[in-house]
């Protein structure tokens, strides 16, 4: 059934649906609302009424608040002239005119593209592989799996101070060990080639570990049965793997190659600590651009109007999410 | 040691060795996976190690070439420097503050929405609540220049306070704990309804007490996400008296760029209580992420 037996909200999933909704949206008469009941119980849905507002209240206008008055505002910003100072003016779709022509963001959507082409693929591969490797009943097991986990809940801060370190040119143990090596000194992190593939490198060493937990809850899915019985049956190692196990870890790869894609498309706080958006450009990628507009070179319209057209990218990937949800809910559902 | 081991106890299957009854002869007085899984956990663990080594050598071991790989003895200079000279203590109280509220603020908002949601009849009350759940596919960077400008309005910029409200309420705090609600069985409830209990009596003395699950899951992700948040306190805060410990930190390395002892030392003081979380409650943090993970 589902992927992750212990959690706390996929038991929510199973619960019985009549018994447990909310008592407004089981009208007798299917038309949505709820039925019309009399006197002083009509009474007391008033002050429940009254209560629930005051439960959600709180919620709701911090939420909504929040997220509803920027999108719209960030909108509006994107068809103007801004720098969130002075009053600005009206341009229409001037800034997504430029936006279209301007080599800086092209080179951001490139880069971003790139990461996000490296860092996808990479870490579910590599999770899955690690994974698999792990989940066995070994003495340390739990060791080897906790070292592996820990770079995820470090802070992306900390990680770019602490590579920036290891990989500086002139003092970073990466040289000396290569120096060791007899390979020649590499610039890494400052040299415009090595750059991005340096901090894909960075994000799968921290990113790798939520693949492997999440594949490593959905492998105790796999229908041991099945694959006994296909072991019994003379299937190898690597036909159970590919006929039975795959398969059956299908959903959850497609929930995390959407999800890493949004992380990756997202990715700003490690190239803010390590390198800037430099060398030469060559790491800027479109959150970073959108915030060097609107907090470094004061042009906010402009980054809005970037920042919508990452947001409409991260739009069709949610959508594909929730038609991959809806897909799986309806193929479970079909199996049970 | 003990707490490392949570992730394991987690059903396997039985190693190769095990299912095929001792038939294939043993070359190892352990299992081969070994080989493959020691080098791997350690090149893992590999960068963590160093930056607690490199915290605790003087700044000419570092500083040398080929710089030291390993400290001749314990130099505790960078420590004494962050947290004599440097402001990180005040930014690591400037973090937990923010991050103390926004897990205080999530647990007790979340679950009072998520409450009135599961369980209470409102007019709206299904309209609310997709519009909520709408909100969170919404990316940051499309909200954050206004979100700024809203900041700017309230006066809270260069305050706490900015980065506080944002994190106030999570749509996802609200939803995790309704799915968890609607997990429980009604009847519990309804016993001390008809007793005449108010709906906050009954949430608090008989729904909280089951809640335990959802609480760590909301606490453990809010904090998480506060505590390592990089890109809001960049952009709500000016003065360096009301950074957090991850922006201070970034700053920090910015400007002592020779003084790569005191750094690490910072860089290990704001790892730690994160660290020190995950391996405390670990079971709590991977049943909590691949929760999340897996509901979104």
């Amino acid at each position: 059934m589902s992927t992750v037996p212990r959690a706390v909200t996929l038991e929510a999933r199973t619960a019985p649906p009549d018994k447990n909704r909310p008592d407004d949206l089981d009208a007798p008469d299917g038309s949505g609302r709820p039925a019309r009941p009399s006197g002083p119980t009509r009474r007391r849905i008033r002050r429940e009424s009254a209560t629930a507002w005051a439960f959600v209240g709180p919620s709701v206008l911090i939420i909504l608040g929040l997220a509803i008055v920027p999108v719209v505002w960030s909108l509006l910003l994107s068809f103007r002239a801004d720098d969130l100072v002075t009053p600005g003016r009206w341009v229409g779709l001037d800034n997504y005119r430029a936006l279209a022509e301007d080599p800086n963001f092209h080179t951001a959507v490139g880069n971003t593209l790139l990461y996000a082409a490296l860092f996808v693929p990479l870490s579910l591969v590599g999770g899955l592989a690690l994974a698999l490797a792990l989940n066995r009943r070994i003495r340390l097991i739990g060791f080897y799996r906790t070292l592996i986990f820990i770079p995820f809940v470090v802070s992306a801060t900390a990680q770019g101070v602490l590579f920036s370190f290891i990989l500086d040119p002139e003092f970073g143990a990466a040289n000396s060990l290569l120096h060791k090596l007899g390979i020649s000194r590499q610039g890494f992190l400052s040299d415009p080639d090595q750059a991005l593939y340096l901090l894909v490198g960075i994000s799968l060493w921290s990113g790798i570990g939520f693949c492997v937990v999440v594949y490593l809850a959905a492998l105790q899915d796999v229908p041991p049965e099945l694959v006994e019985s296909a072991r019994l049956d003379g299937a190898g190692r690597w036909r159970v793997l590919r006929h039975i196990t795959l398969p059956t870890l299908t959903p959850v790869s497609v929930f995390l190659v959407l999800w890493q894609l949004i992380q990756a498309l997202q990715v700003f706080d490690l190239i803010y600590v390590t390198t800037k958006g430099g060398p030469l450009g060559s790491t800027t990628v479109i959150v970073y651009f959108v915030w060097e507009q609107a907090f470094r070179t004061f042009t906010a319209g402009y980054g809005a109007a970037a920042a919508y057209v990452l947001a409409l990218a991260l739009l069709i990937a949610g959508a594909a999410l929730q038609v991959q949800r809806r897909y799986r809910a309806r193929t479970e559902g079909a199996v049970r | 040691m003990t707490a490392s081991m949570a992730v394991a106890d987690t059903p396997v299957e039985p190693s190769a060795a095990q299912r095929r009854g001792g038939k294939r002869r043993r070359w190892l007085p352990f299992s081969p996976w070994h080989l493959l899984l020691a080098p791997l956990a350690l090149g893992f663990a590999l960068p963590l190690l160093w930056l607690l080594l490199t915290s605790v050598m003087s700044d000419a071991e570092i500083n040398r070439f080929p710089p030291a790989l390993w400290p001749d003895g314990i130099d505790l200079g960078g420590y004494r420097y962050v947290l004599g000279n440097a402001m990180f203590p005040r930014w690591f109280a400037n973090s937990f503050i923010v991050s103390s509220v926004a897990v205080a603020s999530n647990l007790l908002l979340g679950a009072l929405g998520g409450y009135a949601f599961a369980r209470m009849r409102f007019a709206g009350s299904r309209l609310l609540l997709g519009l909520m759940l709408a909100t969170m596919i919404i990316p940051f960077q499309l909200t954050m220049i206004p979100t700024f400008l809203v900041m700017k309005e309230l006066g809270l910029i260069d305050t706490l306070g900015a980065l506080i409200v944002p994190a106030l309420v999570t749509p996802f705090a609200v939803f995790l704990f309704r799915q968890f609600f609607l997990s429980l069985p009604r009847e519990m409830e309804e016993a001390a309804w008809i007793d005449g209990c108010s709906r906050l009596r009954v949430l608090v003395s008989i729904i909280m007490p089951l809640a335990r699950p959802a609480l760590a899951t909301v606490a453990v992700l809010t904090f998480l996400a506060t505590w390592n948040d990089l890109t809001w306190p960049l952009i709500a805060i000016n003065h360096d008296t009301q950074y957090t410990l991850q922006l201070g930190l970034t700053t920090f390395q910015g400007q002592h760029h020779t003084r790569w002892s005191a750094v690490m030392a910072g860089n290990v003081l704001t790892v730690l209580p994160v660290l020190a979380a995950f391996l405390f409650a670990q079971k709590t943090f991977i049943q909590s992420l691949t929760s999340s993970g897996l509901k979104g």
